[in-house]
């Protein structure tokens, strides 16, 4: 995941589910594809959310960083 | 493509603390790229006459006592309005809101006493029938 290099970063900290989600949806619709989305978020929904939404949706679910009182969750759109 | 899941919901309460599970649900039906038919109903279409949609405070009697505490906790941390909630929710996902045509009829009111994220007035038997046709339903 250090390899990986990010494209844009929303800061969703301190937003509460479905917060940090939604944002993600707004982002990964006007992105293009190929941009690597990192959701920095205190919620604990996220990073369960997250995964399974990309699966979902058939996007690329690249990983959780799990850091000091917040987690960076970060996935690639690929359609 | 195989046609979208559907969620109904019977929106009958019009407190705050109803209102955001109205909200929350309908993201989480747009996360799951669900459409979503909220049919607003005697108290549950109060909160969308206009203006009012940022005045509802009051919680549901039984919560009465916690109502206070909760809208300051809610404040303290910055959580979005139900209404923003709702809002952002209808933007990035196919949701219709309607209102009931008896409370409307009950009540004297028309399309003009309505915020514009209502998009139509229905009956009963055309909400029902959506119901019929959708995955999952939820009286709130």
């Amino acid at each position: 995941m250090d390899k990986v290099e990010i494209t844009r970063e929303i800061d969703a900290r301190g937003s509460y589910c479905p917060g940090p989600m939604m944002e993600l949806i707004r982002v990964m619709r006007s992105a293009a594809v190929g941009d690597v989305i990192a959701v920095l978020s205190s919620d604990q929904g996220s990073k369960r959310d997250i995964p399974k939404w990309t699966a979902k949706a058939s996007q690329e679910f690249i990983g959780v960083e799990e850091l000091e009182g917040y987690d960076r969750i970060v996935v690639r759109k690929v359609k | 493509m195989a046609e979208n899941k559907r969620m109904s919901l019977v929106v009958f309460n019009g407190t705050v603390d109803k209102l955001y599970p109205v909200a929350i649900m309908a993201s989480g039906a747009v996360m799951n790229d669900m459409e979503v038919d909220i049919f607003l109903t005697f108290w549950g279409l109060m909160p969308f006459r206009k203006g009012e949609p940022y005045k509802v405070t009051q919680v549901s009697k039984d919560y009465d006592q916690m109502g206070d505490e909760m809208m300051r906790i809610m404040k303290e941390k910055n959580v979005p309005s139900w209404y923003d909630t709702l809002l952002q929710a209808k933007e990035l996902g196919n949701i219709r809101i309607h209102a009931c045509a008896m409370t409307v009829d009950l009540f004297g009111l028309t399309m003009e006493d309505f915020e514009p994220v209502i998009d139509d007035i229905i009956g009963v038997g055309e909400f029902v029938d959506m119901a019929g046709d959708s995955d999952t339903t939820l009286f709130i």
